[in-house]
């Protein structure tokens, strides 16, 4: 950490004179990767709802772990999160309705079971705001450290399985004919997903979490020809959007989160763009 | 799935032997006694109505379904073994905007180096060499979604040539290929029989092709009606009457 310190007072910025800034900008610079990487498997297979709606359940998950007293209900959303993913993905299994349905159905359910917790007995919502907005600024040395080791997980995760879960999400049909473990694969993928929602979720909030899954990987399709501009892009523009996003909310006093939104969504209009001169 | 040792009821050297085979789903009779041999440099066409068990007796064949009777393979110099089989399953296009090059699919079904840090120089080379034997070199850094018909069943049977098999078996390869381009298709199959003296088992609802391509056709409806040369079954009654039509004009 300290290394990282002394690397941010060599730096120009002068937000960076601000210890909660080095923090900020530190988790952002392992955020976006994640972001980015994540990302362009969720697009590839249509799961942007599916995403989202693991974002409201990790905020049930924190409703939940708070009102049993835990101390850490971010392990408790975690906790959900996984249970809330594989109990879809098993009744994806076995249901012939369609996925956007389910997820329909699942999201909702998640959405007012958090808030029946949270208001139990007459609680008060307030508390639970700042998983709806979320704050970077205020992220901690120990979120930090968490965050990097779930980058290498992914990282580790991402080399020995993303052969597979492409060729899944591109063409079922071959993937089943080579006889990959598909239940494996998904199951491992959905897994992640949730946990890097619900670990992000106090930095980011839960109402623009889903589009840092989203846009890098949409953008990034916008220009890409192969697998490797894909990720390459996907990742680079998660980490402008990140760095970018918090220097613009440090000028202008807003949330971290949205600016960082609102630049991707400004990449993606530039790629759209682009792609058509591309043609 | 087992492959029994070669019992010599078939008096050819190389051969793919289905006897009594019957694959029962639930309640489902799906396919009953179904007999069918397919020897080496074969190309045999699997016809018949819908839902008349085609697929299920491509996925027997290929280990993915449970079944009752015999599958067993021979070849010369070898009593028995579990035959090697290439498969190209029925396809629907790519979804255009997916970022996913030809060289991309290959890496991802073939290399454990993940697609996405780019192929290795002898990757790419491996990938040039299956794409020569469908004539598709320059299909090599296209994206999978803006292939056409044609070009997506010749990549798909590129993939399914490395590593060279037995038997290679293809369903329903010509549909959303247009007519040139099942020409093309067909005289590659033609041409990668002849070469590599492998066996093709094909399910198809073009019979336009068959006269001039296949050895043998086989029409089935939950078990063979009829076998033989194209022209046998073609012409049969039976043909006919699950066809509701004659000479094999689709």
């Amino acid at each position: 950490m300290s290394i990282w310190y002394t690397l941010c007072e060599l730096l120009p910025w002068e937000m960076l004179q601000w210890d909660f800034m080095k923090n900020a900008l530190l988790a952002l610079l392992l955020m976006a990767p994640l972001f980015g990487i994540l990302s362009t498997m969720i697009v590839t297979g249509r799961m942007s709802f599916f995403s989202d709606a693991l974002g409201h359940s990790a905020f049930t998950g924190i409703a939940i772990g708070s009102i049993l007293g835990l101390t850490a209900p971010l392990w408790a959303a975690v906790g959900f999160s996984i249970l809330f993913a594989l109990l879809f993905s098993w009744v994806r299994s076995r249901s012939n309705q369609a996925a956007d349905t389910l997820i329909g159905v699942f999201s909702s359910t998640a959405v007012a079971l958090g808030i029946f917790v949270a208001t139990l007995g007459g609680g008060s919502f307030t508390k639970y705001n700042k998983y709806l907005i979320g704050d970077i600024l205020s992220v901690t040395r120990s979120e930090i450290g968490m965050l990097a080791l779930v980058l290498l997980g992914i990282l580790v995760f991402w080399v020995l399985f993303s052969n597979r879960l492409s060729l899944m999400a591109i063409h079922p049909q071959l993937a089943s004919s080579r006889g990959f473990p598909v239940g494996l694969s998904q199951t491992l993928f959905t897994a992640a997903i949730a946990v890097v929602v619900t670990l992000s979720i106090s930095s980011v909030g839960l109402l623009i979490l889903n589009s840092l899954l989203v846009l890098p990987a949409a953008s990034a399709r916008n220009v890409a020809r192969n697998l490797r501009e894909y990720h390459l892009f996907s990742v680079v523009f998660a980490l402008i959007a990140g760095v970018g996003g918090l220097t613009v909310s440090y000028y202008l006093g807003s949330s971290a989160g949205a600016a960082i939104s609102l630049l991707l969504a400004l990449v993606f209009g530039i790629t759209f763009a682009f792609r058509k001169v591309r043609g | 799935m087992r492959f029994k040792p070669h019992g010599g009821s078939c008096g050819h050297a190389c051969c793919l032997r289905v006897e009594n085979l019957s694959v029962q789903i639930g309640s489902d009779q799906i396919l009953k006694d179904v007999n069918l041999h397919v020897h080496c440099g074969e190309m045999v066409a699997l016809i018949g109505p819908n839902g008349a068990g085609k697929s299920t007796f491509l996925k027997a064949v290929l280990g993915q379904r449970e079944y009752q009777g015999v599958i067993a393979f021979s070849q010369p110099g070898q009593r028995s073994k579990k035959p090697r089989i290439g498969y190209v399953p029925q396809s629907p296009a790519f979804d255009p905007g997916d970022p996913v090059s030809v060289a991309d699919l290959f890496a991802c079904c073939m290399s454990r180096r993940p697609a996405f840090l780019g192929l290795s120089k002898s990757m790419r080379e491996l990938v040039l060499e299956c794409l020569e034997r469908v004539h598709g070199t320059d299909l090599i850094d296209k994206r999978v979604g803006t292939l056409s018909g044609g070009e997506l069943q010749r990549v798909l049977l590129a993939l399914a040539l490395e590593p060279l098999p037995n038997i290679l078996i293809l369903d329903e390869p010509l549909s959303g290929v247009d007519i040139e381009g099942m020409e093309n298709l067909m005289d590659m199959l033609d041409e990668i029989r002849r070469e590599y003296d492998l066996s093709i088992l094909m399910t198809t609802h073009d019979f336009s092709m068959l006269r001039r391509y296949a050895d043998q056709v086989v029409l089935i409806d939950h078990t063979v009606l009829i076998q033989g040369s194209p022209d046998t079954v073609l012409d049969s009654e039976e043909f006919s009457r699950t066809f509701h039509m004659k000479g094999g004009r689709a």
